[in-house]
């Protein structure tokens, strides 16, 4: 699931909205996991998120 | 959801404008709700009107011939969208989606003829907002149009690649935008190009490095256009 950054989430919901998966929600007042949802990392939570708050970092591998 | 008035107040576009001015303006205002994924605007269609996002969010985009999507701009609540058409009478140059389910304020081109006519002030900021406008997509397309950013891209993921054995460095699109001083954007599709052409895979949270020796020839100045363009 992407990373959240709390402290920058202004619980605007934007995220919660774009996720096909229903993978996000609120909690206290900012976006919290759905836990158990197969995230597949389309990124779309972070193309909209206007403040940076949520995030899907990739690791970069090489083949061996 | 703001209220029309909300609206008006907080956008660039009637800046400096007093209320009753913002009141008469705002009866001018429609409301218009669109489900996720419906096309709000058709590229190549005539344009109706300046449309203000109240709550969701929607996708500015050009398709090409090849049915290839290319991104220009999210909007978001208290942002706008169709000016260039408004403003120059021409069709809509790009296609716009709705990503959720959306609530657009609306005004329409004669009236928006008429604000004008009637309140100078807002002439002046419209420059204001097309310049900056302009200023986003020369940027872009600059970058969309120099193939050397896709190896500038390549750079960055053989830089930042480990082995796998052990946690190494984790990055989103918009980090690798930023070293490569580029959009989100074009990072997107500089990935997908290297997908494509079978030098990486992408693979949920892993990009995974499939031909180092590929890339390494395309960090390389002496790359010309092995590929693939698009
Ligand atoms: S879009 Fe960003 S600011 Fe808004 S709820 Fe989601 S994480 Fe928070
Ligand atoms: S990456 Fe995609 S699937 Fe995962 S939480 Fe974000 S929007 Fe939902």
């Amino acid at each position: 699931m992407p990373q959240i950054d709390e402290e920058k989430c202004d619980g605007c919901g934007l995220c919660i909205s774009v996720c096909l998966n229903h993978g996000l929600t609120i909690v206290n007042e900012v976006v919290a996991r759905v836990e158990g949802v197969d995230c597949d990392w389309c990124a779309q939570c972070e193309i909209v998120c206007a403040t940076g708050a949520i995030c899907c970092p990739f690791e970069i591998v090489i083949e061996r | 959801m703001l209220s029309k008035l909300e609206l008006l107040k907080c956008s660039s576009y009637f800046s400096g404008l007093g209320s009753d001015e913002l009141e008469a303006i705002s009866g001018l205002v429609f409301e218009k709700s669109y489900k996720n994924g419906a096309i709000i605007i058709l590229e190549g269609e005539a344009a109706e009107a300046l449309y203000f996002v109240a709550s969701g969010v929607v996708k500015v985009f050009k398709t090409s011939s090849d049915g290839k999507e290319q991104t220009l701009a999210i909007i978001r609540p208290r942002e706008t969208f169709n000016e260039v058409p408004i403003f120059d009478g021409d069709v809509n140059p790009a296609s716009v989606q709705a990503m959720t389910e959306v609530m657009l304020y609306g005004i329409r081109v004669r009236d928006i003829g008429n604000i004008l006519h009637t309140y100078p002030l807002v002439s002046t900021n419209v420059i204001r907002i097309m310049a900056g406008r302009l200023r986003h997509l020369i940027a872009l397309v600059e970058d969309l149009s120099f193939r050397h950013v896709i190896g500038r891209v390549a750079k960055i993921l053989l830089e930042y690649a480990t082995d796998g054995t052990s946690p190494g460095p984790r990055l989103t699109q918009r980090e690798m935008a930023s070293m490569a001083g580029t959009a989100r954007e074009v990072v997107s599709r500089s990935l997908k190009n290297l997908e494509k052409d079978g030098f990486i895979k992408i693979d949920r949270q892993r990009i995974i490095i499939k031909d180092r020796e590929a890339l390494n020839n395309i960090v390389s100045p002496l790359f010309e256009t092995n590929v693939t363009d698009g």
